[in-house]
């Protein structure tokens, strides 16, 4: 049987109150070595205050090929943009 | 450099390429990113795979050479630094190995190819350090030298190369820094010291230069890798910026390059120097260096003797997600 430890992906929230970003991947055999191993590879200079782990196989992805159908249709649709709109200066601030 | 010689295919007429092939080509081309499930020329993927594990390799069997002047270290701070050094170059394999495997090669795969012979990591790794002006000219010249090559790497066409590169160029620049730190401590201190870091110079230059690899007109590998942008610069470019920096760090520290031959060429804006000797390049390459068997022997016998470890941790997991 082989014995090489599964994929981890990585995500790590950093100083300042933003959403944990996925910064890279580790093997660990289990969640709590996960989280010990992605603290000494992907924190050793203070990157961050809270670590995710997630086994890589329990992601789903996008796949490539599906670029076009998914983020297209937001392409044409530019008045979901403040910028569409244009409003009289006279109004103030908006 | 950190990959060396790594092979490749010769390059193909447009009009001998599949309509996919240009296609990704031109994607290449107009600076897009590669990324891992996306359609490639199965020549790319191999030669990253080739690329990107040489270099992993690097990282790691690169630790040894320092690593032997962890428990020698003249200071307690120098120690905590040269562990925060050599941790870092583990960190950097690691990255590179994960990077390595969104190409569809598995971590055990690449390791079995280094402990075969089949897949090499940099020749530098290959001479000793003797002394501990050695571990100063190595952080000065042999990561000077990485970060040569792999700052523009950050720019390359694959993903998650490229983002590997990133993490590592941010760390790279304290290893070369507490190198020379090093070597100025060293160089301005008894005659004596002054004389090892002399020594460490001396052994360690022509190496450094050999680390770029071969000159470009003899390299064979480097045209489709450039066009696939996962090589950058040429071997002679990068070759010539590092002697252009190096050589005025020398001079700061009252040492001596040892080349005769080395002087600056106000015409061409750089210096002139002479080459590395060749044959010695490729004799370490095929196994003939200094330290090749000491080096490989130190990985293959961690492995194995790591096996009870890795396989008692998976059995402990299994055991209780059942």
């Amino acid at each position: 049987m082989s014995s090489e430890w599964p994929l981890w992906e990585v995500f790590i929230r950093g100083q300042h109150g933003l959403n944990h970003r996925h910064v890279g991947s580790l093997h660990a055999p289990d969640a709590a070595l996960a989280l010990k191993n992605a603290r000494d590879v992907y924190t050793r200079r203070n990157e961050g205050v809270s670590i995710w782990v997630v086994k890589s196989n329990d992601i789903t992805a996008s796949s490539p090929s599906d670029k076009g159908p998914l983020f297209e249709p937001a392409n044409s649709k530019i008045y979901r943009h403040p910028t569409f709109y244009d409003i009289p200066d006279d109004v103030g601030r908006m | 450099m950190y990959a060396q010689m790594v092979k490749t295919e010769a390059v193909r007429p447009l009009d001998e390429q599949s309509p996919q092939e240009r296609a990704f080509q031109q994607r290449i081309d107009r600076g897009e990113k590669i990324e891992p499930k996306e359609w490639m020329p199965e020549g790319y993927r191999k030669t990253l795979i080739r690329q990107i594990g040489q270099h992993a390799h690097s990282e790691i069997v690169g630790q040894l050479p320092e690593g032997n002047w962890i428990t020698r270290a003249p200071t307690l701070e120098r120690k905590a630094i040269l562990i925060a050094k050599v941790q870092d170059e583990a960190g950097h394999g690691l990255y590179l190995y994960c990077a390595a495997e969104t190409l569809g090669v598995s971590r055990d795969e690449l390791l079995a190819l280094l402990h075969s012979g089949k897949m090499k990591y940099s020749s530098i790794f290959n001479y000793p350090t003797l002394s501990w002006a050695d571990v100063g000219a190595v952080g000065w010249l042999v990561d000077g030298a990485a970060i040569m090559n792999q700052v523009p790497l950050q720019r390359c066409s694959y993903g998650p190369y490229a983002r590997a590169m990133v993490r590592i160029c941010k760390e790279e620049s304290f290893h070369q820094r507490q190198g020379y730190d090093i070597m100025m401590k060293m160089a301005f201190g008894a005659p004596a010291q002054k004389a090892m870091a002399q020594d460490a110079l001396n052994r360690f230059w022509y190496p450094s230069l050999m680390m770029f690899g071969p000159s470009d007109k003899d390299s064979v590998h480097s045209t489709q890798s450039m066009r696939w942008k996962i090589k950058i610069n040429s071997n002679d470019e990068l070759r010539q910026k590092f002697v252009d920096q190096t050589a005025p760090q020398a001079k700061y520290l009252g040492l001596t390059i040892p080349d005769d031959k080395l002087a600056w060429n106000e015409e061409r804006g750089g210096y002139d120097f002479s080459e590395p000797d060749w044959s010695e390049f490729y004799d370490v390459l095929a196994g003939d260096g200094p330290c090749n068997k000491e080096r490989l022997g130190a990985r293959v016998k961690a492995w194995d003797d790591g096996g009870w470890v890795r396989e008692g941790l998976m059995a402990h997991a299994r055991k209780r997600e059942t």
